[in-house]
């Protein structure tokens, strides 16, 4: 390489950094900023009225795991804590389950209509986004409720003698947070399924392959990619969700985002709240990095 | 006539005139039309953001909303722990022509001596009603929400507030407010986790409406919000328990860097005016601090059983501002509970 090209493919360098700049600036100042503080308040001492006392302490982090027994005057295991976050694991789990269950179906359904008919289809699943999430769930509260659309129909219909008290249980807000982010699991299926080739399907029932083996063994395996992604879309928010367990949980079944909630108002305890939200994004990049193994993985297996 | 048009509409957006006033206040409170009179009066255009609980606005307002709003409307205690930070402004008399319509009794309070930052909104008590069509039995005593009858197991709120919620806890179990005895406070937690299996949810702003819809068979609630709920139609009846209540005064406050001061001593002077301290009580149905309200105040607010306890009741008690050590053990015990 002449010494000019070198200089030229230096200075393209140099004008693509100074290019990128401002975007970096925006990135560093509005994403990682606000995080770092979140980072820097998780080490400080709390203040009794509420935000923090500018002094270094381990006790937020170190209270997330262990609180003090006022009982028994000693640290004990935080099982309030660890609790709550089991519970925001587990119904988001559920959640992402559910909307694969539901979704799954759903997406194939619309990948199978004929092409001038998809575009309907897709456009009947994003209506809900017109509408504010806040909105859909009271919309959800108001199915379900003791006196709601679900239990008087049930009611009139005679199936049932007194009402399901379905509103204010996990089960509530597990169907709330399903029918929320089914969309979300919806689109990434559909947008795989429509490029899987259906000459496959014939190719392995003429190898007498059953429909159950066809499913597992073929139609699986393709959009598996698909499914990867509506999974990490439907998980990754419902271990955040904060507006469905507060509606339709009652204030009683508390998950991650609620928690953090109190802490930060009522609970007057500032750095355990930001400690618990640096947690939640440590889990959250767990969840996205086992993604990005499995997904590399599956690309070089599938070159290989 | 478009020129014309338009003048009109500027004479009739005072924003452009008089300047703006924020007001931090509770949800429900306020009659839009005495906002609206204000506005009219004094051409100022008035913005109001809500909250549902003093703990919340407190942190709202420490959390950088300080200097955002001019007034906002914290509980007598709640007032305390606001002027021992720092976070009101002081006026003097001179500034606030209407004081002197405080009644005598609210003039000099121990959260506020002298008035200097603060004036009485509405007063009134914290206990709980019951739907009498759903449940008819004895429902004289705290148990009721406590330790519930099976007609009513299950189908219980109760208001999402620590400090109400775990001062009717100790009345019911005869405990003193803050208290560091650890036996009262340990019975106190264990009655608290019985207690929760019978409740169906913890909510304050939805208070009213699951009574009036029937979704909540009792509730925990404050006497003028169970007074709408049966003016909604619902068959409540609020309760004085035998073994006491929480009483309790919301007082508008002037904020420390008020954006907008001039602006909101006037807005509190209008709400020292007798006329306009009935209009929000005939709304919010509670009871004003204020003198000469009665010619204004509607016959079925005047006479109502929940502003209108029984002869010979346990009288309420107003909440504490415990020292910190102590508030952390209330603390624990309400995270115990919501977990």
């Amino acid at each position: 390489m002449s010494p000019a090209e070198e200089q030229a493919l230096r200075a393209s360098a140099r004008n693509g950094w100074l290019l990128s700049l401002p975007a970096l600036v925006v990135l560093a100042l509005a994403a990682s900023g606000p995080l770092l503080i979140v980072v820097y308040y998780s080490f400080l001492t709390a203040n009794d009225t509420g935000g923090v006392i500018r002094q270094f302490s381990i006790e937020g982090w170190r209270s997330i795991f262990l609180s003090y027994d006022i009982f028994e005057d000693r640290y004990t295991l935080a099982d309030a804590h660890l609790k709550i976050f089991w519970r925001s694991v587990w119904l988001s789990l559920t959640t992402t389950a559910l909307t694969f269950v539901i979704g799954f179906p759903t997406a194939w359904f619309i990948a199978t209509r004929p092409p001038s008919q998809r575009a309907l289809w897709l456009f009947l699943i994003t209506i809900p986004f017109w509408t504010n999430l806040l909105i859909r769930t009271f919309a959800i509260n108001e199915v379900i409720r003791n006196e709601g659309i679900l239990n008087t129909t049930l009611l009139w219909l005679g199936v049932i003698s007194e009402p399901l008290r379905i509103v204010y249980t996990e089960t509530a807000v597990l169907i709330g947070m399903t029918y929320v982010y089914l969309p979300l699991m919806v689109l990434p299926l559909y947008a795989t399924i429509e490029r899987f080739d259906m000459r496959l399907l014939e190719a392995a029932y003429d190898l007498y392959a059953s429909r159950w083996t066809t499913l597992r063994r073929v139609i699986l395996p393709i959009v598996k990619p698909g499914i990867i992604a509506g999974s990490i879309l439907v998980f990754v928010p419902s271990l955040g969700a904060y507006v469905t367990p507060r509606i339709l949980g009652g204030g009683k079944k508390m998950m991650i985002g609620n928690f953090i909630e109190l802490q930060f108002l009522q609970g007057r305890n500032w750095p355990l709240g930001a400690a618990l939200s640096v947690l939640l994004l440590i889990i959250v990049m767990a969840a996205l990095l086992v993604y990005v193994r499995v997904a590399n993985r599956d690309r070089s297996a599938g070159h290989g | 006539m478009r020129k014309l048009l338009l003048t009109w509409v500027f004479l009739a957006s005072p924003a452009f005139a008089e300047g703006q006033l924020k007001v931090y206040h509770w949800f429900e409170y306020i009659p839009d039309d005495l906002v609206q009179k204000f506005e009219a009066e004094t051409g100022i255009k008035v913005t109001i953001d809500t909250y549902d609980s003093n703990e919340a606005m407190l942190a709202a307002l420490k959390a950088g909303k300080l200097g955002q709003y001019d007034v906002a409307v914290p509980a007598d205690f709640m007032v305390g722990i606001m002027a021992a930070e720092g976070m009101l402004d002081s006026f003097t008399p001179e500034e606030m022509p209407n004081l002197g319509n405080i009644e005598p009794q609210w003039l000099d309070v121990p959260f506020d001596p002298g008035r200097k930052h603060s004036i009485p909104y509405q007063w009134g008590s914290t206990s709980f009603s019951v739907n009498r069509d759903v449940y008819q039995g004895d429902i004289s005593s705290l148990a009721t929400i406590f330790d519930p009858p099976p007609e009513l197991s299950g189908k219980i709120n109760v208001l999402d507030s620590q400090n109400e919620l775990l001062i009717l806890g100790s009345l019911y179990l005869g405990i003193p407010q803050c208290t560091q005895d650890r036996e009262a406070l340990k019975a106190l937690n264990d009655m608290l986790l019985a207690a929760k299996p019978h409740w169906a949810s913890f909510g304050s702003d939805i208070a009213k409406d699951v009574l009036v819809s029937g979704d909540a068979a009792a509730g925990m609630i404050y006497n003028g919000f169970s007074a709408k709920a049966r003016a909604e139609g619902a068959n409540v009846e609020y309760v004085y328990p035998k073994e006491g209540h929480v009483v309790w005064m919301d007082n508008v406050v002037l904020l420390k860097d008020a954006p907008n001061r001039e602006n909101a001593l006037k807005f509190m002077n209008f709400l020292l005016e007798p006329e306009n301290a009935a209009a929000v009580t005939n709304y919010a149905a509670y009871t004003s601090g204020v003198i000469g309200v009665d010619p204004f105040l509607d016959e079925a607010i005047k006479t109502s059983p929940e502003n209108n306890p029984p002869e010979g009741i346990t009288p309420g008690v107003f909440a504490q501002a415990c020292d910190e050590e102590t508030q952390r053990l209330y603390d624990a015990i309400w995270t115990n509970l919501k977990k």
